[in-house]
């Protein structure tokens, strides 16, 4: 059982959760993901990190409300426990000075990027973060990502922000201003990543995307998020998470990220049935 | 693998000859000779009836009843040589445990067991005994139907827990060691009650949030049920051993980390956890699944459960399993319970050539599973949602025997046929699970992935660390990683008493 520190909804359909996990904490690096359990019947899930405290012996994820399991999480009040808490899983992230690196965030995965932006930042590179949200109340962490990037760039299709692009576009905007980048990181749903690595591909920039498939066990012990990469198959829970953008079969990833499409749905309409009568 | 025929060690056969020497089985010889033992037919293993069974997740063998067991032993000549203790990797001392159950001493018979065997209610029911105790047994040579032995352990194993009079054994004084467990799997379990016992100090570190490894995630309810492996497992906490679940070495901490928090010996016990697929086109469209994930889904997370449980897990019209071994058929028997019309094995090679136990094939073609022989599938078809509809399958001949000594299947050609299937669980085997390997430097590894060790003393190339089960065989039989273990146990006690002590 690991303890629940903090839970809180950052803007609408995104939620911070804050786990005592004071083993996972110290080994925590960036990129790096964690599996996950909102109660003993739940499913394992993987959810990206975000942060942690090795003083404080905590690990901090950022989630999107999605099926279930997501659904079980937000209701999670400090002091709550979870059956399971394990990590941190994957390989971690390459961290060394690459010039200038561009991370693109959305979703959970503005949250996600921060670790990464903060080691990229230490290592001597110029960093510049680029986060898409639909609209200005959906922004969340910008302080933070401020504090360690170069530059701040916002996506959206948002009037009060005088933008009406999505991502991509941003990211070829920079990749034009900011000459050269030297590598390109991208978190967030896979449309997102796979837009941005699109983005990408013409300028044959190095484009890593985390990518997070269905999983169950997270060790490599059952190949549920197996995907095909440079014509291979890789499983993402050790090979990955960090995998080439560019090298990525996206069609398959696609399908696979919704084999349980019509599941998902009956299971949150269950829950949802009972929850909210 | 690296399976022999095990000598037996003279203090092995000294406690034999002790035993057989007894009064009371000398009287218990004399009482009914041979030639009498040899008439008795054996009793047969109570089954639940195939149509009804095949709908649930209930075990489908009920287990005898005492005057069974008691007829069973009689049968036991109690010879003067016993084959069979030779027979079983961990070595119990078979003829005293079955002569205790022709007297209706059960329990005296489950201790007796568990001297040398912490888990004997498992074992009991998956071990392949047919090819192990049961096959060298003298019965056998005799009338050709050994003693069942498997059978009478599994009886006074449930004997002893459904009476709830289970004996913890004396603990002596802690040495004050402590050892760090890989994987709370057969393996890992073994070592731990040996050690426990032993009066070391146990951690198991577990990386699932549920212990028994493949007994938990792999070998369905049908064929033990979880509440066996939660009393075995509750047992050896009654020893002393701690379980770390949701700890996964090589992550959370690595071996070097643990030695430095004062872990003096390791055993790597972290099993065969990677799936092998075929690397044929379309292995993966959503509906194909490694044997791993289906039988985790259903067994680990209940997803036969859905939606009570949160996991789901594909429910097929008709399901194609790829494999011919016990995981194979636990797969495939998985699948009927789910409701699949049609469960069919794909098996590359012929009947003859199938690893899985005799009862599982048994057990299956009652419940109305298909066996295609001869068959090897060569791709996938999905449709436009990338979801798996049909397979192309290839017909295969036997050829000369390969390095294994069994026949080669050789293609046919031509013989390519489409077949309708919604559902597919490759279960061709699993290699060595590489997180320890990867995160622990100087740890000496073979070229099949797995951790290498001196056979005698299941040491590895690292001062204090030991290894057993699948992590070194690559898939083998919860037995046979029980069978390390108990060696490693032995060696690792020894190893920690002759370390200078402060």
């Amino acid at each position: 059982m690991a303890k629940v520190l903090d839970r809180r909804r950052l803007v609408p359909n995104l939620h911070l959760i804050e786990i005592h996990a004071p083993e996972v904490a110290k080994k925590c690096r960036p990129g790096q993901f964690v599996i996950i359990m909102p109660d003993e019947r739940g499913e394992r899930i993987p959810l990206s990190i975000a942060d942690w405290d090795a003083a404080k012996g905590s690990v901090t994820s950022v989630f999107l409300l999605v099926g279930t399991s997501t659904h079980k999480l937000s209701l999670l009040k400090t002091g709550d426990e979870v059956p399971v808490f394990v990590g941190p899983l994957g390989r971690e992230s390459e961290i060394r000075n690459f010039g200038t690196v561009v991370l693109a965030g959305g979703c959970f995965g503005i949250g996600a990027i921060y670790p990464l932006a903060r080691a990229l930042k230490a290592a001597g590179n110029r960093v510049i973060t680029v986060i898409d949200v639909k609209a200005k109340y959906l922004i969340y962490w910008g302080e933070k990502l401020r504090a360690v990037s170069d530059k701040m760039i916002i996506a959206s299709r948002d009037q009060a922000l005088n933008s009406k692009e999505y991502i991509p576009a941003k990211i070829a905007e920079v990749l034009h201003s900011e000459n050269p980048v030297n590598r390109v990181v991208a978190i967030g749903c896979t449309y997102l990543m796979y837009a941005c690595a699109m983005a990408t591909k013409p300028l044959g920039i190095k484009t890593i995307v985390n990518l997070n498939p269905i999983m169950v066990d997270g060790t490599g012990m059952c190949g549920a998020c197996r995907c095909t990469v440079g014509g291979q198959t890789k499983f993402a829970c050790v090979d990955g998470p960090d995998l080439d953008g560019h090298e990525i079969d996206w069609m398959e990833l696609f399908k696979r990220r919704k084999s349980y499409f019509d599941d998902e749905i009956q299971s949150l309409c269950d829950w949802e049935k009972n929850q909210l009568p | 693998m690296a399976e022999e025929k095990k000598e037996l060690s003279p203090e092995l056969k000294e406690r034999l000859k002790a035993g057989f020497d007894q009064e009371w089985r000398k009287g218990q010889r004399k009482a009914v000779p041979v030639k009498e033992r040899m008439k008795l037919p054996r009793q047969k293993m109570p089954e639940r009836e195939a149509a009804v069974r095949n709908r649930d997740f209930g075990e489908v063998n009920r287990g005898l009843d005492s005057e069974a067991a008691m007829a069973e032993a009689r049968r036991c000549m109690d010879c003067a040589n016993p084959q069979c203790v030779g027979g079983c990797p961990v070595s119990i001392d078979i003829p005293s445990f079955v002569k205790l159950v022709e007297q209706g001493k059960f329990i005296e018979a489950a201790w007796k067991i568990k001297e040398t065997n912490s888990l004997p209610a498992i074992c009991g029911r998956v071990c392949p005994q047919e090819s192990q105790c049961e096959e060298v047994c003298t019965m056998k040579k005799g009338t050709g139907v050994p003693v069942a032995i498997g059978n009478l352990e599994r009886f006074v194993a449930d004997f002893e827990r459904l009476g709830g009079n289970i004996k913890i054994p004396e603990i002596p004084p802690p040495t004050g060691c402590k050892v760090a467990i890989i994987g709370a799997g057969p393996a890992g379990l073994t070592v731990a009650g040996d050690l426990a016992k032993r009066g070391h100090s146990v951690t198991i570190f577990e990386a699932l949030h549920i212990s028994g490894g493949v007994l938990v995630y792999g070998i369905p309810e049908f064929r033990l049920p979880k509440a066996i492996l939660k009393a075995e497992v509750d047992y050896l906490q009654k020893l002393g051993v701690r379980i770390r679940t949701n700890f996964v070495v090589g992550k959370t901490a690595t071996i070097d980390d643990l030695r430095a928090e004062g872990f003096e010996a390791f055993f790597i016990g972290s099993g065969a956890g990677l799936p092998n697929f075929m690397k044929i086109p379309g292995e993966n469209l959503v509906g194909v699944y490694s044997a791993n994930e289906y039988l985790t889904r259903v067994n680990l997370m209940r997803a036969w459960d859905f939606p009570n449980y949160d996991t789901p897990v594909f429910k097929a019209k008709c399901a194609a399993v790829i494999g011919g071994g016990n995981v194979a058929m636990d797969s495939v028997r998985t699948s009927k319970r789910l409701g699949a019309e049609r469960s069919i094995i794909i098996y590359r090679r012929s009947r003859h050539e199938m690893p899985a136990r005799e009862e599982e094939v048994k057990h299956a073609e009652e419940e109305g599973i298909e066996f295609h022989f001869l068959t090897t599938p060569t791709r996938y078809i999905g449709d436009e949602n990338g979801k798996l509809r049909a397979m192309e399958c290839l017909r295969m001949e036997l050829g000369e025997p390969d390095a294994s000594g069994r026949r080669r299947p050789v293609p046919v050609k031509g013989s390519e046929f489409i077949t309708e299937v919604d559902l597919v669980v490759v279960a061709i085997g699993q290699s060595p699970n590489p997180l320890i390997p990867q995160t622990t430097p100087g740890l000496k590894m073979g070229k099949w992935g797995n951790v290498e060790v001196d056979w005698k003393t299941m040491a590895t190339s690292l001062e204090g660390v030991y290894a057993g089960g699948d992590i070194i065989r690559g898939g083998a039989t919860v037995i046979l990683a029980m069978g390390d273990a108990r060696n490693a146990a032995a060696e690792m006690d020894k190893y920690l008493r002759a370390k200078p002590r402060p």
